[in-house]
């Protein structure tokens, strides 16, 4: 008895369905957790759900592979939503054309922003050289980030810590910061979120509604292109390698 | 449902080509994206299929980010002792992004309003 118990859960473990059926409760529980906190920032469900689900492979003993085994039909679904975020700046279209201009400024001041600032901050507080490379593409998608990490001399690895971590912190910070400053209108919150918190930053823009998670889906897409042509630039022109 | 994310993936999957034959460095669904936006707007109108199927997804975002999070923070060992000047940057310079970004497109909303 005892010993098929344990070669029960040795089956479990290494099969996909155990970590698959894992991930969307521990993200179901997370979210119930966030809506009874009336939406506590610090208990973002991204955030929450991560932490948690390291805590369980972590206690179990389980190698990521493992983990991303079942996992990973979840994580294939992001292409397919990527694609997906046409949907809303179709139907925002009229909207979003008649604010080109706000929106070229816009990305081009936060797109600046994002990785001067990241620089001047590494600089004040003296991370390694390395550190500070990788930082530059923080604000912008994994796979564009991580790219432009290589092309600069960062550590792809590690700037896909700091891109997860920047949606993370985006996502919590975002709607209450904006309400501080008196930002209310859906299309400068969305936009400003996307742009600062990429794919992460959109998840929590559409919470807030569809207005602001198509503007944030414009900005992950726009922020992503101009940061891949202005890191090197940027890098070159300060003299960081 | 199934023709609206076959649609879906279709557009990924040229997106997915273009990028590779072109080598740039823009993922393959961000370019399907793109392309799914211009044939929308060529065609001037957007099945309630596809609309709905979208809608689906899209609410479910944050859940699609989890399984490559937890990929991320087994890395966590990565930051070493430099993990919380590494947070400090992250947390300032991401509350810079936004108000940058929100404050410059609300003065240009405003200035082009007059």
């Amino acid at each position: 008895m005892i010993g098929n118990v344990r070669e029960t859960w040795l089956a479990l473990t290494q099969s996909p369905l155990l970590w698959l059926l894992l991930t969307l409760l521990v993200y179901q529980g997370a979210e119930l957790l966030y809506r009874r906190t009336r939406s506590l920032p610090l208990l973002n469900p991204v955030l929450v759900s991560i932490v948690a689900i390291v805590a369980l492979l972590l206690a179990t003993g389980t190698p990521y592979s493992v983990y991303f085994d079942g996992a990973q039909f979840i994580h294939f679904l992001l292409g397919p939503a990527t694609v997906a975020l046409a949907i809303p700046l179709y139907t925002h279209f009229a909207r979003l054309k008649q604010m080109l201009i706000p929106l070229a400024g816009a990305l081009l001041v936060g797109s600046t922003a994002a990785i001067l600032s990241a620089v001047a901050l590494g600089k004040l507080l003296g991370v390694s050289s390395l550190t500070l490379l990788s930082l530059t593409p923080k604000s912008i998608t994994t796979p564009i980030a991580m790219g432009v990490s290589e092309q600069v001399g960062g550590q792809p690895s590690l700037t896909a810590v700091f891109v997860i971590l920047t949606g993370i912190v985006g996502a919590m910070l975002a709607k209450e910061l904006l309400e501080l400053v008196g930002i209310r209108e859906s299309s400068i919150r969305g936009f400003a979120i996307g742009l600062s918190a990429h794919g992460i930053g959109t998840a929590r823009a559409f919470q807030i509604d569809e207005e602001a998670g198509a503007f944030s889906g414009l900005a992950l897409g726009l922020n992503g292109a101009l940061t891949a042509l202005l890191v090197p630039l940027l890098v070159r022109l300060l003299g960081l390698r | 449902m199934l023709r609206a994310l076959t649609v879906l993936l279709l557009f990924q999957l040229v997106g997915e080509i273009l990028s590779r034959v072109l080598d740039i460095p823009i993922p393959g669904p961000v370019i399907g994206m793109l392309l799914l936006l211009l044939m929308l707007l060529r065609r001037g109108h957007v099945s309630a299929a596809l609309t709905a199927t979208a809608q689906t997804l899209l609410g479910y975002l944050a859940l699609l980010f989890v399984p490559a999070g937890v990929g991320v923070m087994a890395h966590f060992a990565l930051l070493q002792d430099e993990w919380l000047a590494i947070l400090l940057i992250l947390v300032g310079s991401t509350i810079i992004t936004l108000l940058a970004t929100a404050c410059t497109m609300r003065l240009l909303l405003t200035l082009m309003r007059r």
